[in-house]
C-alpha cells in the first residue's frame, strides 16, 4: 500500500492526514515533498496524523524526523496526532518519544500551539 | 514455495526485492506457528537488513545481487543475507540514541534489527561484501504451545 496524504487547514494548523505505510522509497519522498510544500507556501503549525498508518520503517522515521528538524530551522513546529500501537513501539525503541510531542485528540492537538 | 521452512534466493538490488524478502518471512512465519507480533517483527527486521544490503552494500547496482537465506526449525526463525559492497564496520556507526543520532535522518536500521531478532550478528567480508545473520527463537512451540507448556 503506497502512502496517501490530504491536507486540511483547522484554524491557522496545517494538518496532514497520512494513509498508508511510510517506507524506503516512493513513499517517504511523498511526505518530505508534502512538508516541503507547506514548509514552502508559510506554515508554521502542522500536524501529521497518523492515523492511518500502520506501518512504518526506518526510512520513514527518517523522514518524519527530517520534516521535524526541517521544519523547526523555518520557524514551523511539527507535532504527532493518533500514532498507532506498532508507530508508538518504534518511537520508544528508538527514544524519538522524547523528540515528538504527539496527541489523541486533534482539537487538542490544535489548540496545543 | 514449496518448503514454507526453508528459502534461497538470488535477489536484484531492488527496493522490491526488499519488499518481497519481508512478504516471504512474514508468510514463512505464519505458516509455522509464530504470532502476529512476532510476524511483524521478523517482517521488520528482514526489511531492515535487506534495505541496507541492497542500498547501502550494494548502491542498487542492477549488477549485484543479495543472496537471501530463511529457514525455520523447532527452535528458530534463522535469516542470512549477504550483499557485494565493500562491507562495513557496525562498530563505526554513529549511535542513534546519543545526542547526535538520536535527530539523524538515517541510522536507525541497525538498532530495529536488534530490537526485533534475539541474535544479530555482521560479518563484515571486506572488499565481499557483508553477511547478516538474524536468530529469533520460538516463544512458543512449533505447534503452537508456549515452551512451557511443552515441558
Amino acid at each position: 500500500m503506497s502512502l496517501s496524504t490530504a491536507i486540511r487547514d483547522v484554524a491557522d494548523v496545517k494538518v496532514v492526514d497520512l494513509s498508508g505505510r511510510i517506507t524506503l522509497g516512493e513513499a517517504s519522498g511523498k511526505l518530505r515533498s508534502t512538508v516541503s510544500e507547506l514548509l514552502d507556501a508559510g506554515a508554521t503549525k502542522m500536524v501529521l496524523n497518523l492515523g492511518d498508518v500502520s506501518y512504518i520503517d526506518s526510512s520513514g522515521l527518517g523522514e518524519l524526523v527530517s520534516a521535524y528538524t526541517t521544519a523547526r530551522g523555518r520557524g514551523c513546529t511539527v507535532k504527532l496526532l493518533n500514532v498507532q500501537a506498532k508507530v508508538r513501539d518504534l518511537l520508544q525503541i528508538t527514544k524519538l518519544y522524547t523528540v515528538f510531542e504527539a496527541h489523541t485528540d486533534e482539537a487538542e492537538a490544535v489548540t496545543s500551539f | 514455495m514449496t518448503d514454507a521452512r526453508k528459502v534461497r534466493l538470488s535477489l536484484q538490488s531492488t527496493l522490491d526485492s526488499v519488499e518481497a524478502a519481508e512478504l516471504i518471512v512474514q508468510r514463512m512465519a505464519e505458516l509455522n506457528g509464530f504470532d502476529a507480533d512476532e510476524v511483524h517483527q521478523i517482517g521488520m527486521g528482514v526489511r531492515e537488513t535487506m534495505a541496507n544490503a541492497v542500498t547501502h552494500g550494494n548502491g542498487l547496482c542492477p549488477d549485484k545481487a543479495v543472496e537471501f537465506d530463511a529457514s525455520i526449525d523447532e527452535q528458530a526463525f534463522r535469516v542470512s543475507v549477504s550483499d557485494q559492497g565493500g562491507g562495513f564496520d557496525p562498530e563505526n556507526v554513529p549511535n542513534p540514541l546519543g545526542e547526535f543520532g538520536l535527530l539523524a535522518p538515517s541510522g536507525r536500521g541497525l538498532l530495529m534489527m536488534r530490537a526485533f531478532f534475539d541474535e544479530v550478528e555482521i560479518g563484515s567480508r571486506g572488499s565481499s561484501g557483508t553477511r547478516v545473520r538474524l536468530v529469533k527463537y520460538r516463544t512458543k512451540g512449533a505447534g503452537g504451545t508456549t515452551q512451557e507448556e511443552d515441558q
